[in-house]
């Protein structure tokens, strides 16, 4: 058999970040706080609205997408505000720089 | 690409060379962090569900699935007939079932036509029966140009469809998700269910390539 008919390896998510947006969005889906379409609405305007600046690759640049069109989405039905997700970055962004190195990184209380 | 940044389930920097404090994740990795955090302190998320997810994902789920089913097809004309005219019921039945695939059409290629899945709008694609898109199936290069120069992309793939083959592209929607059944290849008759499987690719179910048969 030659190699060209073998089975690729599948692609999975190329970050862990990917992934764990990935999944928030589905679970929240199942979870009734959106429906698919209103997902893929949000998704798509947001993929066209990156695509002004510039042709997408499909990697990166389409995860950073789908964490803005989360964001719209979560804000637009009232169940995040963009100061509660500001807040949160820092403090996690606080975390890391005041967590020795080696040591778990927890949001302080 | 920087390839350190954790994830939700890994809290812990793994560098290994010394540093006064961890090492800070890329703007995106704390975005994300965000969101999960206030999703989960508003009880909106079940951290372990979120998991569950991703292993499914990572793990579980991908082609194989969807190739068997094409191989099933191929071997059994009554399953074939079945699964053109509406194949959910007999994907309920292999467990091929579940979201993004919860109305799926197979459509199949004859020497006459050829079909390809795109998704203009975002990425729609049959998760139970494929996993995750690959990185192309998501970019901006196919997803404008497989509708528009379907021939030339698939050029681009490698694949010389005869000038008389004509092209069907599928617009995937969020309600309605495509699976190509390719060609059985020549001989390969008097294969089994796991051989036939073991031929077919992501991309001849995608439409971007063909099933060939081993040449050695």
């Amino acid at each position: 058999m030659t190699q060209s008919n073998t089975k690729r390896p599948e692609p999975r998510f190329e970050q862990p970040w990917h992934a764990d947006v990935f999944a928030l969005t589905v679970h929240l889906n199942e979870a009734g706080q959106f429906t698919w379409s209103e997902w893929t609405e949000t998704f798509g305007a947001t993929l066209a609205a990156h695509r002004l600046d510039g042709a997408l690759d499909g990697g990166n640049d389409y995860f950073l997408a789908w964490i803005d069109a989360l964001e719209t989405l979560l804000v637009s039905k009232g169940l995040a505000t963009g100061l509660d997700l500001q807040a949160l970055k820092d403090a996690w962004t606080t975390a890391y720089q005041n967590t020795p190195h080696g040591q778990p990184v927890k949001l302080g209380t | 690409m920087h390839a350190d940044g954790d994830g939700i389930s890994d809290m812990t920097d793994s560098h290994t060379h010394s540093h006064p404090h961890s090492h800070l994740p890329d703007d995106p990795v704390l975005r994300v962090k965000a969101l999960e955090t206030l999703l989960v302190q508003k009880g909106l998320v079940d951290p372990t569900a979120v998991q569950a997810i991703i292993d499914t994902y990572e793990n579980k789920v991908g082609p194989q699935n969807g190739a068997r089913v094409v191989a099933k097809m191929w071997l059994d004309e009554g399953f074939q007939a079945a699964m053109l005219d509406d194949p959910m019921p007999k994907l309920q039945e292999l467990g091929y079932y579940g979201r993004q695939g919860e109305h799926m059409v197979f459509v199949e290629n004859t020497p006459e036509f050829h079909n390809v899945v795109v998704c203009t709008l975002c990425s729609c694609y049959p998760w139970p029966l494929l996993g995750i898109p690959p990185g192309w199936y998501k970019s901006d290069a196919y997803r404008a140009r497989v509708v528009r120069e379907p021939r030339k992309v698939l050029s681009e793939f490698g694949l010389m469809l005869p000038e008389d083959t004509k092209i069907r592209v599928w617009d995937s929607t969020a309600e309605i998700r495509y699976l190509v059944v390719p060609e059985r290849p020549a001989g390969t008759d008097g294969w089994d269910e796991d051989a036939l499987a073991g031929l077919v690719t992501r991309d001849a179910m995608i439409g971007t390539g063909l099933v060939q048969r081993p040449t050695t």
